[in-house]
């Protein structure tokens, strides 16, 4: 399978998506400059995380703008296989692949640490390797990650199942105080409608080897590589 | 411009009657206000280390294994596998005083971009942070503004912040202390240095655009408060981590050419240093036409430009010819990168306009001539008195519970999480051992080797008797280091004090320096990078001398790395070292008692190093589960971390044997060169037989178990509330 890495200006976890990608799941991996205005042979993009352009304005608000984007988006509407991790899922939602935005954390500052997520939809090319509600334990690092949208955009993610993740604790109860950042329901990562587009707060790069981070992440890597060998 | 100077210009540049003869009597007539504005950065003490250079130099600095010692941007140590590592620790004091947050965040700035001009991929960050007392008017603040600069500049650019360390003291009520280290990895055979090589070789300006901020930061960092340091606040330079990302990648990606002569950060005294101290090291000249550099704002003077201390600017010297392919590479990362001088064979600095001369001066007289003082140094007539204990009129405690639970909750003790969450400490997929442990380890990706890192000062045993304290800043990092399982290979130096001017200082200085130079010399560790801070005090209060340590160790077999929790009930726990009845100098002493006061503990650096090889042994055999320095709080909080630290919160029973020694010193006591270790419990002979091979005996503390710590009887508390008064206490004291 062939992954494609955006490198924004300021882009920072481009080398780890590289580095998981390419050393640890033997995928071909390239980095694709932002003003590529092509993007081929690819099976797989990931907008990684960082703070593309600054986060000036607001974050993702000047990426969705790079050439690139243009590319990305038309990938994705021909059914290609998207994954927006923390900035990435930022400029999913400012770009319109993804509803609803993610605003300043409710503690105003960003925070860094392991949580605990329930896997909400195992049913997804980006989850099926995990079983259905599983808790897994994986880093975010972000100030803003504050899912929010109106009633009705959460009340259609929950009737098409495109919520993917959830703050929960470590035996999967969805709390306030799983919470760490005010997102609505909890919410840590969603998917596009047809389902080929994830956005997630949680960096699951960053739990791919059991010498760092653990090994919780790696489900979801599992599940596209082995998704795209299924005829 | 009139180049007439007066003696009030003279003063406000700092510079002395002395110092401006001198100035004449090099140039052979009056400076203009360029010239007289460059020497007075380049002979600030900032720029020039001249109260300290004849102390500095007692330090060693040399060892095999040391490919750059101090003198450039950062120091190179060899870390095999044809990969070096680059490191240096330096302070943002007082501009993190004056504007917190810009403050501490070009204080990560700088420091990053010092290391990635010698080639290096920045990897980690770590900060040694030193407030005025926890209930001071201004700590809380401070705090805040401080936290979010290093975390917001870290962030951005993607370097993790993985360690570092937090004190508050009321003697940096009125001068915080701000010292930021960076790391980097480089190809041993790719190092670049600041060098102005090669007569007619163009200079190439990079990075962000000249403004009118941090003009004269060096010679503010030079001076002390008096009451309103807030005035100075337009010498505070503002950070863009964004711009430094871009000039990171963009330089990274430049030195995969050959094109790359010579590269400088424009630091402290901006272009004026980057270019001397560039043309000083290539034993050249350099000139440079001011009406070029790409200025941000209308109307500023050549002054303004060569003393601006704007951020995210570089200096390059590149291959005739190649001014093309570099700037493009620049360009291409959104950079200004624009041909503004060249160098010289006549060993000049020589500013234009155009083509108009505006200054003149010989480099070697900015580098060479500074004036070195040799100050006066007087032991201070409160040393013998501070250092006055009579331990029976101690009282001992009645409830030791509540000791050990008022110990864990101070503030100097506590958990500091409400600190590291803030900082992205993953980034880069590299961090083993997250904050909060002895030391940050981090993998080297391609290797099967990790590095240790560690910053460390106790600067109330530095003031105490800063010999000793010295000394003892560089065998606890190095213990730190040991203890997660890596071998010391060399540390950088942050050298805070007062004002040198004053004889105690100077003695305190010199005091500390011999310290360190004792610890270095026995435990083998070179001094490759560092920096002084003079002048830290307000309105004739200094803080106490605070010699900060950064210290960076390897760790051969990445699998081999160790932290300091318990790990399986059953375990032994063992104590490697030698407990006396010590509590000289001890945060018991100040939390409890209220008291700064007596000897700090001794310390026996052939000991140390002992335990420090029975420990390394030890890992290298697979037997050690885990490790932990014991340092403030003594024995008892070193235990407490242990079990808080501990996945399961796992208790342990311990009973200790000292008889002959108060049971206050016993637990709290701060005896040097005692390492916690744990070991599985058919290993205790294997272990016993390596310390026996160093001629030490390992005293059987106890073993893990439960959800209790119990010692002697004494001290039998849930590991939950251990936990509680550990984690609580820093966010009640901030909210």
């Amino acid at each position: 399978m062939k992954f494609g890495i955006i490198v924004f200006p300021g882009s920072n976890c481009d080398h780890d998506c590289y580095h998981v990608v390419k050393h640890v799941f033997g995928q071909e991996t390239e980095y694709i400059w932002h003003k590529e205005t092509e993007l081929k042979g690819f099976d797989c993009i990931i907008l990684p995380g960082g703070f593309s352009y600054g986060d000036y304005l607001r974050p993702g608000a000047i990426a969705r703008f790079s050439p690139v984007m243009r590319e990305v988006v038309a990938f994705a509407k021909k059914g290609g296989t998207v994954l927006g991790i923390c900035n990435g899922f930022q400029v999913l939602t400012e770009v319109g692949l993804l509803p609803g935005i993610l605003m300043r954390n409710k503690t105003l500052k960003f925070v860094c640490g392991f949580v605990y997520v329930k896997v909400e939809n195992n049913q997804t090319v980006f989850t099926k390797a995990y079983r259905a509600g599983q808790v897994i334990k994986i880093p975010i690092a972000h100030a803003d990650g504050n899912y929010f949208a109106d009633e009705q955009t959460v009340k259609r993610l929950e009737d098409n199942n495109q919520i993917v993740f959830s703050y929960s604790t470590a035996d999967g109860r969805i709390t306030d105080d799983a919470n760490p950042n005010g997102a609505v329901k909890n919410i840590a990562a969603i998917m596009s409608k047809e389902g080929n587009v994830l956005g997630t707060m949680p960096h699951p790069e960053r739990a791919c080897e059991s010498l760092i981070g653990g090994e919780d992440g790696i489900g979801v890597f599992d599940s596209i590589i082995g998704g795209a060998e299924i005829p | 411009m009139t180049d007439h100077i007066t003696t009030d210009l003279i003063v406000q540049h700092g510079i002395t009657e002395d110092e401006y003869d001198k100035i004449v009597g090099i140039l052979g007539r009056e400076p203009n206000l360029v010239e007289l504005g460059i020497f007075s950065v380049m002979w600030s003490e900032h720029c020039s280390y001249k109260s300290s250079r004849i102390h500095l130099k007692n330090l060693p600095t040399e060892a095999p294994h040391v490919i750059q010692g101090p003198g450039e941007n950062a120091g190179i140590v060899d870390i095999g596998n044809g990969l070096a590592v680059v490191f240096k620790i330096e302070s943002h004091n007082h501009p993190s005083y004056i504007e917190p947050y810009q403050g501490a965040a070009t204080g990560v700035g700088g420091i990053l971009r010092d290391i990635f001009t010698m080639g290096a991929r920045p990897i980690a960050l770590l900060n040694s942070l030193r407030f005025g007392s926890i209930d001071h008017l201004r700590t809380r603040s401070l705090l805040k503004g401080v936290v979010a600069g290093i975390a917001d500049y870290g962030n951005c650019i993607g370097v993790p912040t993985v360690g570092g360390e937090v004190y508050f003291h009321e003697s940096y009520n009125g001068n915080c202390l701000v010292n930021a280290m960076a790391v980097g990895i480089v190809k041993k055979d790719k190092i670049f240095k600041g060098n102005a090589s090669g007569v007619e070789n163009p200079v190439v300006y990079v990075g962000s655009r000249t403004g009118r901020d941090g003009i004269h930061g060096a010679t503010m960092a030079s001076d002390i408060f008096g009451e309103g340091g807030e005035e100075k606040r337009p010498t505070v330079q503002v950070g863009d981590p964004f711009i430094e990302k871009l000039l990171l990648e963009a330089c990274l990606e430049v030195f995969k050419t050959e094109y790359i002569v010579g590269i400088q950060d424009m630091g402290a005294a901006g272009l004026t240093s980057s270019s001397v101290e560039m043309a000083s090291r290539g034993g050249n000249g350099i000139e440079l036409d001011v009406s070029l550099v790409p200025r941000r704002e209308e109307g500023m003077i050549s002054y303004e430009i060569m003393l601006s201390e704007s951020q995210e600017r570089m200096l390059v010297v590149v291959k005739k010819g190649s001014e093309r392919e570099v700037t493009g590479i620049f360009h291409k990362w959104g950079h200004d990168a624009k041909v503004i001088g060249v160098v010289t064979g006549d060993g000049c600095l020589r500013l234009k306009e155009e083509e108009k001369v505006i200054a003149e001066i010989p480099v070697k007289a900015l580098i060479e001539d500074v004036p070195i003082y040799n100050r006066p140094i007087q032991k201070p007539s409160y040393q013998n008195k501070v250092q006055e204990l009579n331990s029976k009129d101690i009282e001992t405690p009645h409830d030791y519970n509540k000791v050990l639970l008022q110990l864990l909750s101070s503030p100097n003790i506590c958990s500091m999480e409400l600190v590291y969450r803030q900082y992205d400490h993953m980034v880069r997929t590299d961090t083993l051992v997250l904050p909060g442990s002895d030391a940050a380890v981090l993998r080297i990706k391609g290797t099967n080797s990790a590095i240790a890192i560690t910053t460390d000062c106790n600067s109330r045993y530095c003031y105490l008797d800063p010999f000793t304290g010295g000394a003892i800043a560089v065998a606890e990092a190095a213990r730190n280091l040991v203890s997660v399982g890596s071998r010391p290979l060399a540390l950088t130096d942050c050298l805070n004090f007062g004002n040198p001017e004053r004889p105690e200082i100077m003695w305190q200085f010199k005091e500390c320096i011999s310290g360190m130079r004792e610890a270095c010399l026995k435990l083998d560790i070179p001094v490759i990078s560092g920096n002084v801070s003079f002048y830290n005090e307000t309105s004739g209060k200094s803080i106490y001398p605070t010699p900060t340590i950064g210290m960076v160790g390897l760790i051969d077999d990445i699998n081999q790395h160790i932290t300091h929790s318990f790990k399986n009930e059953g375990d032994i726990v063992l104590l490697i070292g030698r407990t006396e009845e010590e509590l000289g100098g001890s945060e018991y002493l100040k939390v409890v008692h209220g008291l700064e006061c007596g000897m700090p503990p001794k310390l026996n650096l052939e000991m140390d190093k002992v335990i420090q090889n029975v420990c390394l042994d030890a890992v290298k055999a697979g037997i050690i589960k885990s490790a932990h320095d014991c340092s403030e709080g003594g024995l008892a909080v070193t235990l407490a971390e242990c079990s808080i630290s501990s996945n399961d919160g796992l208790g342990a029973d311990i009973t200790v044997p000292w008889h002959d020694i108060r049971y206050d010193a016993v637990l709290f006591g701060e005896s040097q060169s005692r390492i916690v270790v744990c070991v599985a419990k058919e290993d205790v002979g294997k272990f016993m037989s390596i310390s026996g091979r160093y001629g030490i005996m390992p005293i059987v503390l106890g073993r893990v178990t439960g959800r209790r710590l119990r010692i002697n009887g004494l001290v039998d508390v849930a590991v939950d509330e251990c936990k509680k008064a550990w984690k609580g206490t820093i966010e009640e004291y901030l909210q």
